[in-house]
């Protein structure tokens, strides 16, 4: 029997080697933050056209490298740390292979720091996406292809623990939401690595001169089949993250197991599908291939983000109100803890997601629209909404509840914490919003001058269209704040916060023992649910009125800025 | 705490779904399968659809019918580097060709006149982006995408690169002019 021991604040389950595990990912993670959020001060300064910061060789290769560790290396990290966490420790199982998953840890950290070295010697500024036939270093590749095997390898863990739990019967009835929804992301993660595969490993061979040429059309395909599906990962990922964070912060419970576990199947059957979006004005694919792919077959994972958008903060009004804060609409939303950042992070990412990200993802991933979209600015102001917001915030808050339950520290400046998701999410609203605006002007993403100085040929943008680009480097400047804040608060409080108890860290996994342990190999109650409470569904009415309400508020928000962007295509020339 | 916990109720699937779920889910598929609608929709009465016409090509094939084009109905030429204008009759198949780091020849459409644009790359990746008017295209090298245009306003336009090319990619621009 593997040790293992029980935090006394949150009764959850720690076993000893998923531990150390879900300690090392997190702090790789937040390595890579750390380099992603300087560059991305580096980027928001050099975009602002009068501070206009690096130089274009800098810039190109500074943006490249932000990418890579903020929508990749980071979250992907975070990510496994959250698989170990949703097997482990909510089914009170020890983790299978911890060998295996060590390996594919080191595997991680070596693709993503040889990438990174690629980058930073200068010859492999091309971009996350690295569009062939543009030429990178063979590591650039390399890189990338050892961090995909290794966070493979992190699934195939996270899988064979709930065959161990199941095995074992750690756990009575089905797994948990939340492990459900983890599962729903290492399901995908696993399609999108396969990809990954396919189009990086003839990538590396092609840059080694094995393969003589990667038609350009293929890659982007293939490539997207990687690209965007690794940020459907983080959707299934942050929205479990939500539903655990309701049920830690206000002991709520899913409105519905089926409909919410119904959703998740939604995203498994279409999610991958929006690899479609990127090629919609692409030569060489059908209108027909783009119309079902690039609409998940008829919207149905959109369907499945309106459910979550709807269940999540409909369970901790529920929640809310049977604790007595039924008064109006929105008594339950106006007293909650919005002082802790635990909720205020998610409760900021679940709106700003909803609202900015989902709307807009959906807006311009529609066939005929992204004529007007394609490739402007607008599009990093939908992901940033998406994952800047929707998945890092949502990390950021779930890292404030770890820092006592799992690093067993006390957190330090918590009235700086109190406010970081605030500032975090300040900043990155004014960024994605004036982004958004400038990109309807038509200022181009993954570029180093709208001014064209060098260029023969001369064109000005608006100037309105420059200063929204000056507010999107101010707004750059409030998230990278925020997220230094973060970075200050967690790694602060690993090292400097008061120690709560002894917890196993990286040499404890190799058999070093503590100096005093906690530690206990009796076998642990299995995880059980609560009593049924029978009365629950007998209301007639609704039970979540104010969530509703808000809902139609944002379903409302969706149509009216759908058909504006239909009216705006009307007005430009006919095409066909 | 039950999101993290197994469910209360083994049979979990049969316990009844609460009222606003149900409908906000019906309203929700009302509004999918209308924007999934929309599109095919928009093929029909819309005016603005990509046509579904590309053919495969070379770098030098594709350069060799702008050339002819170039050749056969250069106006002038502009900047101090000598770029064609090239002023193709209407109705007629126009060539543009994206490479390291312009956009070649320089056109001058007339308005309300249609024109079959054929557009490809001779190295790497480019974006079309028509500017002030915001009309994006993605441009691969070996495809020939072919777009049928109508200009309806007198506005000259210019072609800006927003697909990522190396270091000169800012300086990429060309040229559509509109004359009435």
């Amino acid at each position: 029997m593997s040790q293992y021991r029980i935090c006394p604040n949150s009764g959850l389950y720690f076993d000893k080697s998923a531990e150390s595990l879900m300690k090392a990912n997190a702090v790789a993670g937040a390595v890579a933050l750390l380099v992603a959020g300087i560059l991305a001060l580096l980027v928001g300064l050099t975009r602002w056209p009068a501070v206009h910061l690096l130089g274009a060789s800098d810039f190109y290769m500074a943006l490249t490298a932000h990418g890579l560790n903020a929508l990749i290396f980071w979250i992907i990290f975070f990510e496994i740390a959250i698989l170990y966490f949703a097997s482990s420790t909510l089914l009170k199982c020890r983790l299978a292979t911890p060998r295996w998953a060590w390996l594919g840890f080191a595997l991680m950290f070596i693709g993503a720091v040889t990438t990174n070295v690629a980058i930073f010697q200068g010859n492999s500024s091309v971009m996350m996406t690295s569009y062939a036939p543009m030429p990178a270093a063979p590591h650039f590749f390399l890189g990338l292809i050892l961090f995909a095997v290794g966070a493979l390898i992190g699934c195939f863990v996270f899988l064979g623990t709930l065959v161990i739990a199941k095995e074992e019967k750690t756990y009575e009835g089905s797994i948990p939401l939340v492990t459900f929804g983890a599962l729903t992301a290492c399901i995908i993660a696993v399609f999108t690595i396969a990809s990954g595969a396919i189009i990086l490993i003839p990538s590396f061979l092609w840059s080694i001169g094995i393969i003589g040429q990667i038609d350009a059309l293929m890659y982007r395909v293939i490539w997207w089949g990687m690209g965007h599906s690794s940020q459907q990962i983080n959707v299934a990922a942050h929205v479990s993250v939500w539903y655990a964070v309701a049920a830690i912060a206000f002991g709520a419970k899913p409105m519905s197991e089926k409909v919410s576990r119904g959703a998740f199947l939604l995203y498994i059957l279409f999610l991958q599908l929006a690899s479609a979006h990127h090629i919609l004005v692409d030569p060489g694919v059908s209108s027909t291939w783009k119309i079902f792919n690039t609409s998940y077959a008829m919207y149905l994972a959109v369907l499945a983000s309106m459910i979550h958008g709807l269940t999540v903060p409909g369970s901790i009004e529920v929640a809310q109100r049977k604790k007595g804060l039924t008064n109006g609409l929105f008594e339950w939303l106006r007293k909650a803890p919005w002082g802790n950042p635990v909720f205020s992070g998610v409760f900021l990412s679940i709106i700003i997601f909803g609202f900015i990200g989902g709307i807009t993802g959906v807006v311009m991933g529609t066939e005929q629209i992204n004529i007007i979209i394609h490739n402007t600015i607008y599009v990093p102001g939908h992901f940033h909404a998406t994952v800047a917001v929707g998945t890092t915030l949502t990390f950021m808050a779930l890292t404030y509840f770890l820092i006592p339950v799992l690093f067993r520290r006390e957190m330090i400046l918590p009235g700086l914490a109190k406010w970081q998701p605030y500032l975090f999410a300040t900043g990155m609203t004014m960024l994605i919003l004036f982004m958004m605006g400038a990109g309807t002007l038509g200022v181009p993403r993954r570029h180093w001058d709208m001014g064209f100085a060098d260029s023969v040929l001369k064109f000005e943008y608006p100037g309105v269209a420059e200063t929204m680009m000056a507010l999107v480097g101010i707004g750059s400047v409030l998230a990278v704040l925020g997220g230094g804040i973060y970075l200050l608060v967690t790694v602060g409080s690993l090292l400097f916060g008061k120690k709560l108890e002894a917890s196993a860290g990286l040499f404890q996994s190799f058999g070093v023992p503590l100096a005093t342990s906690c530690y206990t190999s009796e076998r642990p109650e299995p995880a059980r649910g609560p009593a049924a409470d029978l009365e629950e569904h007998g209301s007639s009415g609704f039970e979540a009125p104010g969530t509703f309400a808000l809902a139609m508020v944002l379903l409302i928000s969706f149509v009216v800025y759908y058909f504006i962007n239909w009216k705006y295509l009307s007005s430009v020339w006919p095409l066909g | 705490m039950s999101a993290i916990l197994p469910p209360s109720e083994r049979i979990w699937w049969k316990t009844p779904v609460g009222k606003e779920e149900i409908v906000w889910i019906a309203l929700s598929l009302i509004w999918c399968l209308t924007m999934f609608a929309m599109m095919p929709i928009w093929h029909l009465y819309g005016k603005q659809n990509l046509s579904n016409e590309a053919y495969r090509t070379t770098p030098s094939q594709f350069q060799a019918k702008v050339q002819e084009m170039v050749d056969n109905y250069t106006v002038r030429t502009e900047t101090a580097m000598n770029i064609p204008v090239v002023r193709p009759p209407a109705g007629s198949d126009v060539y543009l060709l994206g490479r390291l780091w312009q956009w070649w020849p320089l056109l001058e459409l007339e308005k309300d006149k249609s024109y079959r644009l054929h557009i490809s790359s001779m190295d790497w990746q480019h974006g079309f982006s028509l500017q002030p008017l915001n009309i994006n295209l993605q441009i691969s090298p070996g495809y020939e995408m072919v777009v049928t245009i109508t200009p309806d306003t007198a506005e000259d336009q210019t072609i800006v690169c927003n697909e990522y090319c190396g270091i000169g990619h800012h300086t990429m621009l060309g040229k559509i002019y509109v004359k009435e």
